[in-house]
C-alpha cells in the first residue's frame, strides 16, 4: 500500500512539473484532442510538450510494457495515473485508435517482430490508425463482409470498400478486415494492416447530422498488401476481430462517465437560478436531473469496478457489451438534458456565443454512440447470449 | 482499493451463501407466514447466525465482535436478500451497531457486546409518518428528573415489538438526542402490524416513556451524527440487500426463460424478451457496484460516502424494482401465484423501497448535495 502512496506523491510531482497549465483546461473543440499522426499540426506549443513529455514517460500507454513504448505499470498503478490526471483536469495527452483498439489487439495476438514494430509509433504518436469493418452491405452482421483479398503468393490484391471509416481522411494506416476464403464465413476473414498511403486506396468524406464529416467511404481498387502485414492467422482474423470490438466497446463505454460535469443538476442551477429552497428553479427538470445524476455515479462506480475486474483477469469477457451498452444510453440521456437545458440557445448552430453551436452539434453526435462500434440492441443479443446464455440468441 | 471482493471476503461470501441458502430459504419464510409467526424470525436461526459469528460483525473487536466492514456485512445481507430471509441483522447488526460504535460510551458498552453475543435484538424507530423524513423529528424529549421524558410516535419500526431495546431518535432542547429505550419502558407501547412481505413492522407509541439520563446513546443534543452513522449504514445494508433481491427475481426468472416453452420454443428465444432480461442484467450490475461503493467509501471513512450512500440507495431501488416487476411479468400467469417465489420478491423489494427514504427521498438528497 503504501509503495503505491509513494507512487502517488512521486506521479503529483512529475505532473506538477511536466503538464503545461493550457492542457489542464476543458476540451473545448475537436482541435483540443491531439491524434497524432504524420500529418498532424499541434495546436499550440503546450499540446506538443504534453505529448512529448508523456511519451518520454511512456504515460500515453501507461499500462504497456516499455519496450513496446509503455511505462510498464501495474494496473492499481495506471489507476492512480489516472486519478492523479483527473484530479488536476490533466487532458488525454494522446487519443488514437491505435492505443485503444490495434494496441489491445497487436499485444496479444501479434508476433515479438510486429508489437516492437507497430507498437512504438503508436505510443508516440507517430502514426494514426482507422478502422476497416463496416462495409456498405455489412453492419451489425459484420461477418457478412465482402471486401476481397486474392491471393498473389507474397502479397494480396485487395479490392473492394468500407464505410463508416472514423477519420479515413486523416489516418496513416489502417487495419482493415479482408474476406481471403469465400467458401468459409467465420474462418476466411484475415486481419491485414496496410498504409493508406498504398496505390488504389481512397477515400471520400460523408456528412454528418452534426455538420461535422468525420467518416469516410473507403474504396481499394487492386490494393497491394504484402502478406506479411495481417495479425494472427490467415482467415483467423474474426478471432482477433472480435477481441478488438471487446477494447472499441469499452473504450466507447467510458463517454457515459460525463468527464468533468460532475453533477448535471449542479451545473446548469447556475443558468437556472433557483429558488427560495435553494432548489433549481424547475422542479421537474431538477428530478430529471437529478435522477440522471443518480445514474451517473452509478455508472461511474460501475466503470471503476469494470476496470479494475477487467484489468486483472476478472470480469466476464463480453462484459465490455453490457459497459457500452448502459454508457452510451447514459451518455445520450445526458445530451438530451443538456438541449432541454440549454432552451432556444442551445438550438443556435454557429453562433459565436455557443462556440459554433458546441451543444447542439454534440447532442446530435452522441446519437452514433449507440451504433458505431456495435449498436445497442446488438450488445443486448451478446449479453443474452454470451453471459445469461438464453437459448437460441 | 479494488472494487472487487479480496480474498477473505470472498471466503466469507463463500460460507455464508450456502449457509443461508440451506438454512432460510424462500421455504423458511413462507413455513413462518403460513404459520402466522408472531415474532417475525426464527430465533433457532438467529442462534445459528450467532454461531457464525455474523450479528457481531460490525462489532468492534473490544466489544467482542469481529470489528469487520460495511463490505462484509453487505455479503450477509446479499444473501439475506437472495433468500428474503427474515432477520434481525439489519436493525440489530448494522444500523444500531453503526450508531451505538460511533457514539461509544455506557450506552455502546452495555449493549455492543450484547449484540455480538446474540443476545440482543435492537430496533430503530426513527419514521414518524408513512414516508421517511428524519430530518422533521417530532418526538420530544424533555428534561424530568434524573433523565428525561419521551412522548411522541414512531412508525414502521421492524422488530419494534420482540426488541430489546428500541433506538429512539427525539428532539431535545438544542438538537437532536438518541435513546436507548428498553422494551418494558413504562408508557411505551408498541403495536406489531403484518406487512406485505409478512415482516412486522411496529406502531410505536411513548407516552411520557422516563429513562435514566444514561439512556442517551452519545451527548444530549448531538445526536445528529449519530443518527447519521445510523442512517448511512441501514441505507447501504437495505441497498444491498435489494441488490440480493433482485439479483435471486432475476436469476429465477432467467432459469424460467430455459424452461417454459411456448409457440413451440423455449421462451428465452424471442429477442423480445431477452433484449429486457439483458438490460436488466446491465442494472443489476450497475446497482451492485455501486453499493460495493458506497460499502467501501463508508469503510474508508471517506468525505464522499454520504453521497455515495444515497446514490446507492437510488440506483439499488430501481434495480431491483425492474428486476421483480420484469420477473413476475416474465411468469405469465403462474407469478401471480401464491405457490409461486417470485411474488414474495415483489413484496419484499417494496417494503426495502421504502425503508430509510425510498427512491425520490435519495434522489432529492443527491440533488441537494450537488447544490441543487
Ligand atoms: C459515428 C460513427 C462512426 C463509425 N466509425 C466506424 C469506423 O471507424 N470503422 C468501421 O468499420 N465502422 C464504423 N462505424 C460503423 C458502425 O460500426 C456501424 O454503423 C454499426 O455496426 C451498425 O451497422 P449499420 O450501420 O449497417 O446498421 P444495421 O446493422 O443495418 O442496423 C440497423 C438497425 O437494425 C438493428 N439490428 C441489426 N441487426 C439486429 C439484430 N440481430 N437484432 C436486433 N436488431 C438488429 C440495429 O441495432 C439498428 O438499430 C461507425 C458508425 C458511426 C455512426
Ligand atoms: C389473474 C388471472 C386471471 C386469468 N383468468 C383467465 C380466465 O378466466 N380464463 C382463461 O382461459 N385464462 C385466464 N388467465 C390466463 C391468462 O390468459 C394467461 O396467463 C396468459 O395468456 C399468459 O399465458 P401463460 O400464463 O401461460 O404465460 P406464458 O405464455 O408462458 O408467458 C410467459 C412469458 O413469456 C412471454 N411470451 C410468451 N410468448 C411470447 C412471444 N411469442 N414473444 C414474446 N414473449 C412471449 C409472455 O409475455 C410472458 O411474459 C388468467 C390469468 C391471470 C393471471
Amino acid at each position: 500500500m503504501s509503495e503505491l502512496d509513494a507512487f502517488r506523491t512521486e506521479v503529483r510531482e512529475w505532473l506538477e512539473a511536466n503538464c503545461p497549465a493550457e492542457m489542464r483546461e476543458p476540451v473545448r473543440d475537436e482541435g483540443d484532442v491531439c491524434w497524432g499522426g504524420r500529418d498532424w499540426v499541434f495546436k499550440n506549443d503546450a499540446q506538443k510538450q504534453w505529448l512529448e513529455a508523456c511519451v518520454a514517460k511512456g504515460y500515453t500507454v501507461p499500462d504497456w510494457p516499455k519496450p513496446y513504448g509503455g511505462a510498464g505499470l501495474t494496473p492499481e498503478q495506471t489507476k492512480v495515473l489516472k486519478q492523479e490526471m483527473k484530479r488536476i483536469h490533466a487532458r488525454s495527452p494522446l487519443d488514437s485508435f491505435g492505443i485503444w483498439m490495434l494496441g489491445p489487439a497487436l499485444l496479444q495476438f501479434g508476433t515479438e517482430e510486429q508489437k516492437v514494430e507497430y507498437l512504438n509509433p503508436i505510443a508516440r504518436g507517430e502514426i494514426r490508425w482507422c478502422q476497416g469493418y463496416s462495409e456498405p452491405g455489412s453492419g451489425s452482421d459484420l461477418v457478412s463482409l465482402q471486401t476481397f483479398g486474392e491471393d498473389k503468393g507474397d502479397h494480396w490484391v485487395v479490392n473492394g470498400s468500407k464505410i463508416w471509416t472514423s477519420y479515413a481522411d486523416k489516418a496513416d494506416w489502417i487495419f482493415c478486415l479482408v474476406r481471403t476464403d469465400k467458401a468459409n464465413k467465420y474462418q476466411g476473414i484475415t486481419f491485414m494492416l496496410f498504409d493508406m498511403a498504398s496505390k488504389g486506396v481512397t477515400t471520400r468524406p460523408i456528412l454528418l447530422i452534426s455538420g461535422n464529416s468525420p467518416f469516410c467511404e473507403t474504396f481499394f481498387d487492386d490494393v497491394e498488401v504484402p502478406k506479411t502485414q495481417f495479425i494472427g492467422e490467415i482467415n483467423r482474423g474474426w478471432d482477433v476481430a472480435k477481441y478488438l470490438l471487446g477494447h472499441e466497446r469499452e473504450m466507447i463505454s467510458g463517454g457515459g462517465a460525463g468527464g468533468d460535469m460532475v453533477s448535471i443538476g449542479g451545473a446548469f442551477a447556475k443558468a437556472f437560478g433557483k429558488n427560495a429552497a435553494g432548489e433549481l428553479d424547475d422542479p421537474i427538470l431538477r428530478a430529471e436531473m437529478a435522477a440522471f445524476d443518480v445514474d451517473v455515479f452509478a455508472y461511474r462506480a460501475m466503470g471503476e469496478r469494470f476496470m479494475d475486474m477487467w484489468k486483472t483477469g476478472r470480469a466476464h469477457p463480453a462484459s465490455s457489451n453490457m459497459m457500452k451498452y448502459v454508457g452510451t444510453e447514459l451518455n445520450k440521456r445526458r445530451h438530451e438534458l443538456v438541449m432541454s437545458g440549454g432552451g432556444s440557445e442551445a438550438l443556435e448552430w454557429d453562433s459565436e456565443e455557443t462556440k459554433g453551436g458546441a451543444r447542439a452539434r454534440g447532442w446530435l453526435r452522441t446519437k452514433a454512440n449507440s451504433i458505431e462500434g456495435g449498436t445497442s440492441e446488438v450488445m443486448l443479443n451478446v449479453i443474452a447470449k454470451r453471459i445469461l446464455d438464453l437459448p437460441g440468441a | 482499493m479494488p472494487l472487487y471482493h479480496n480474498d477473505d471476503q470472498a471466503m466469507l461470501k463463500d460460507s455464508v451463501a450456502p449457509f443461508v441458502a440451506e438454512q432460510a430459504p424462500v421455504s423458511h419464510l413462507r413455513k413462518l407466514r403460513d404459520s402466522a409467526d408472531a415474532t417475525g424470525f426464527s430465533r433457532a436461526l438467529w442462534t445459528q447466525f450467532t454461531e457464525m459469528g455474523l450479528p457481531g460483525m460490525l462489532v468492534p473487536e473490544e466489544h467482542g465482535g469481529l470489528g469487520m466492514g460495511h463490505m462484509e456485512a453487505g455479503i450477509v445481507l446479499e444473501e439475506i436478500g437472495r433468500n428474503l430471509t427474515p432477520s434481525p441483522f439489519l436493525s440489530t447488526s448494522v444500523g444500531a451497531v453503526a450508531a451505538l460504535a460511533r457514539a461509544g460510551g455506557t450506552q455502546a458498552g452495555r449493549w455492543l457486546p450484547a449484540i455480538a453475543s446474540g443476545e440482543a435484538i435492537v430496533a430503530l424507530a426513527i419514521d414518524e409518518g408513512a414516508k421517511h423524513r428524519p430530518d422533521r423529528i417530532a418526538s420530544t424529549a424533555t428534561r424530568a428528573g434524573n433523565g428525561f421524558r419521551l412522548d411522541g410516535k414512531k412508525s414502521f419500526v421492524l422488530h419494534g415489538h420482540v426488541a430489546d431495546i428500541s433506538i429512539v431518535a427525539a428532539k431535545t432542547d438544542g438538537g437532536i438526542t438518541l435513546f436507548a429505550v428498553p422494551k418494558d419502558a413504562k408508557g411505551l407501547t408498541a403495536d406489531p402490524r403484518r406487512l406485505v412481505d409478512s415482516s412486522l413492522a411496529s406502531h410505536v407509541t411513548f407516552d411520557g416513556v422516563e429513562v435514566d439520563a444514561d439512556a442517551v446513546i452519545g451527548e444530549v443534543d448531538a445526536g445528529q451524527d449519530i443518527l447519521d452513522a445510523l442512517l448511512a449504514a441501514t441505507r447501504t445494508g437495505a441497498a444491498a440487500e435489494m441488490v440480493g433481491v433482485g439479483q435471486g427475481a432475476m436469476d429465477m426468472t432467467v432459469n424460467y426463460l430455459k424452461e417454459r416453452k411456448q409457440f413451440g420454443k423455449l421462451i428465452g428465444e424471442f429477442q423480445g424478451l431477452q433484449h429486457r432480461a439483458a438490460h436488466l442484467y446491465g442494472e443489476m450490475e450497475v446497482a451492485r457496484a455501486t453499493v460495493m461503493k458506497a460499502q467501501q467509501l463508508l469503510d474508508e471513512g471517506s468525505e464522499g460516502a454520504k453521497l455515495m450512500v444515497s446514490v446507492a440507495k437510488a440506483k439499488a431501488g430501481r434495480a431491483a424494482n425492474l428486476a421483480v416487476r420484469e420477473g413476475l411479468q416474465m411468469h405469465g400467469g403462474i407469478g401471480m401465484t401464491d405457490e409461486y417465489d417470485i411474488g414474495f420478491y415483489m413484496k419484499r423489494d417494496r417494503a426495502l423501497a421504502e425503508y430509510m427514504g425510498d427512491v425520490h427521498y435519495h434522489i432529492d438528497q443527491v440533488a441537494r448535495m450537488n447544490g441543487y
